[in-house]
């Protein structure tokens, strides 16, 4: 097997708070465009060659939101993406080439072709899978944290969903759970106002999702989702929060679902005047203005890093088209321990 | 010294905390109180709150946590307060710790344990026989003790296994029934069946509670001279189709009995297992002794008719011998 195309700037993780801006803005530029582009071949192109079958589900205009959270883990730490979080994959170190695999339906894919999309795990790398009932979660993530409580290490359950997780009752349970047995989760929420087609209004009766931390006794604080640099200073205070043994603490990231809600919606029922205005507050375009303005960076040092990104992600992609499509044989295997 | 059912998981659920750092109980009213049952008084006296964790009113967060413990590598073991509350937690059974190895290769060893069963007047949220839920759940195990051995062998079992188990004990027999037990360590693998009477004339497969119907029935129809064998289950998933077909083979004709409800209850595996694996050796139509089609009935009269008995055991053992 040739050698799995990875991502350049996977790195020490840990957060970058003796770095300068101009190191956070360089990572977190790097993160979100390889986010975004990446997202992008899978949905636009990939998707629309047959090459990515069945759901497709992106988080184009989000991606402040799983880079500015997760770029604050330590190793020890166990994070639980949601499906609009392709990013924190990146972050924990998976490979590209895996990613594309997993999205093609190949063998290399983070399960082989046994299932598919952001639908993918890695314990290794202190990451738990989805499943498509969302929310399922974060009961999973107070179990994470009751076990590294347990053991008495440091470390911090990320528990990431939407506002429309927020509706079910495994959400409600398991942050009871958490705040109950008082264990290290942070919650982040991406707030991007549908639920499928189903507006906020139409998901809940308060008006932020962060009304919901002090009935379960727990901080909260909105944030703005499309501000990088925000979403990882409210971060640092949860996870110091919740490092501290003080108890979980609930980000809720205020954001807009830029695509329908997958790849075949077409989001008709989105006023085009939402779209436009949160297109005017894209994350990237912020993070480089910021990053300007601040003189972290200049036009061309941004240019490259997307030059970089795309020249990662093609080689990726090739790599993954080429790995086989499974065994039928492998059908049958590993349902149970030593099969 | 007799131990009994109750006391022989208590037991084995003490005995795998002393030995694995790792096993840790969770669930409602499980500490202080020590369980709705006793199961687990006197726990968190000696293992403390961290290993014995009271939580709120709340099975799918039970499980789930369960779940994310046993992912992180714990051994988990969540009380359901009655296997009936189980469908509380049920996707996160189904859904979540029976597909994370198949799909991305975590292991998630837990042991879910649902007291189950009638013949308490439990009514129709207490009594449930639950198991063919999880019997169709690839990923999952389940186990139905019968004896106070294998109650305690299979709990030992169920903590060590890898994958998730589902525990069902049976309400009935957690008081009612004792024996002595090995002194020195022993435990019982998930997956085999038992022959708890040998016998000649007619096999009857079950597991659970109607075990001891099938051998109260056996010893009754031993003086008419028929010969009963009584195989048990012990596990309902994987099935130990081998043992099934073993007996039959012997006997060739079959009486199927469980608590459970009749349509799609073990039952019918059983007797497709049977037709697949030794057909030419039957000499009578497979028949069944189940629970009606019915939600289990509160009022004593109605549980009685509800529940099969030793005297519809008999019954169809007599048509069956005579056929």
């Amino acid at each position: 097997m040739s050698t799995i195309p990875t991502t350049s700037a996977h790195e020490q993780l840990g957060p970058a708070e003796s770095a300068p801006q101009a190191e956070l803005a360089r990572r977190c530029l790097y993160y979100m465009s390889l986010m975004r582009e990446t997202e992008d071949r899978i949905e636009r192109k990939l998707y629309r060659q047959g090459k990515v079958l069945g759901g497709v589900y992106v988080g184009r205009g989000q991606e402040a939101i799983p880079v500015g959270t997760a770029l604050h883990s330590l190793p020890e730490d166990v994070l639980l993406p949601s499906h609009r979080d392709m990013a924190v994959f990146f972050i924990r170190g998976i490979p590209l080439g895996r990613i594309f695999a997993q999205y093609m339906g190949r063998v290399g894919g983070l399960t082989n072709g046994r299932d598919g999309n952001m639908h993918m795990g890695d314990m290794s790398a202190g990451l738990v899978s989805i499943i498509s009932a969302l929310a399922a979660t974060v009961p999973v993530a107070a179990g994470v944290a009751l076990a590294l409580q347990y053991r008495g290490t440091n470390g911090v359950a990320f528990s990431y969903f939407g506002d429309g997780s927020t509706s079910r009752g495994d959400w409600h349970e398991g942050v009871n759970m958490a705040t109950v047995l008082k264990l290290p989760v942070v919650f982040v929420c991406n707030n991007n106002q549908y639920a499928y087609s189903t507006p906020l209004s139409g998901q809940m009766a308060c008006t932020h999702v962060a009304d919901r931390g002090p009935a379960y006794g727990m901080p909260a604080e909105i944030v703005d989702g499309n501000d990088v640099f925000a979403v990882y200073e409210a971060t640092g205070r949860a996870v110091a929060h919740a490092r501290a043994g003080l108890g979980p603490y609930l980000l809720e990231c205020k954001t807009f679902r830029m695509t329908g809600h997958s790849a075949h919606d077409a989001a008709e029922y989105v006023p085009p005047a939402l779209f436009d205005e949160w297109a005017k507050r894209d994350p990237i375009v912020r993070l480089e203005e910021k990053a300007i303005e601040h003189g972290w960076s200049d036009q061309a040092a941004i240019d490259a890093v997307h030059a970089q990104v795309r020249q990662e992600v093609d080689a990726a992609v090739a790599w993954a088209d080429e790995q086989p499509f499974p065994d039928p044989a492998t059908l049958f295997g590993n349902v149970y321990d030593g099969e | 010294m007799p131990t009994t059912y109750l006391e022989a998981i208590r037991e084995g659920l003490w005995e795998e905390m002393e030995r694995d750092p790792n096993v840790f109980l969770i669930g409602e009213d499980i500490g202080i109180y020590g369980g709705a049952f006793k199961v687990t008084a006197g726990f968190i006296e000696h293992f403390g709150g961290r290993r014995v964790v009271d939580t709120p009113i709340s099975e799918s967060g039970i499980v789930g946590a369960a779940i994310g413990a046993g992912l992180m590598g714990l051994r988990p073991v969540a009380e359901m307060q009655f296997a009936d509350f189980i469908s509380c937690g049920f996707d996160q059974i189904v859904n979540f710790a029976a597909k994370c190895r198949y799909r991305w290769n975590a292991a998630v060893p837990m042991v879910v344990r649902a007291p189950s069963g009638g013949g308490i007047h439990g009514g129709p949220f207490h009594s449930q026989n639950p198991e063919m839920w999880f019997v169709k759940v690839p990923g999952l195990k389940v186990v139905c003790p019968s004896t106070a051995y294998d109650a305690k062998g299979l709990i030992k079992s169920a903590v060590r296994d890898n994958d998730p188990v589902i525990f069902f004990e049976h309400k009935a027999l957690y008081r009612r029934i004792k024996e002595d037990l090995p002194t020195e360590e022993f435990t019982v693998p998930i997956g085999k069946a038992r022959i708890a009477r040998t016998g000649r004339d007619l096999s009857v497969i079950t597991y659970g509670a109607m075990v001891w119907v099938a051998l109260e029935a056996a010893e009754i129809l031993a003086g008419e001279g028929i010969e009963m064998e009584v195989v048990d289950l012990r596990s309902l998933l994987p099935l130990d189709r081998d043992t099934v077909c073993e007996s039959v083979k012997k006997t060739s004709k079959a009486l199927l009995l469980h608590e459970d409800t009749r349509t799609a209850g073990m039952a019918g595996e059983l007797a497709v297992t049977i037709t697949e694996g030794v057909f030419e050796h039957l000499d009578a139509p497979i028949v069944r002794v189940t629970a009606p089609d019915t939600p289990v009935p509160f009022s004593p009269p109605l549980e009685e008719a509800f529940l099969p008995n030793t005297a519809k055991v008999i019954e169809k053992a007599r048509w069956l011998h005579r056929y």
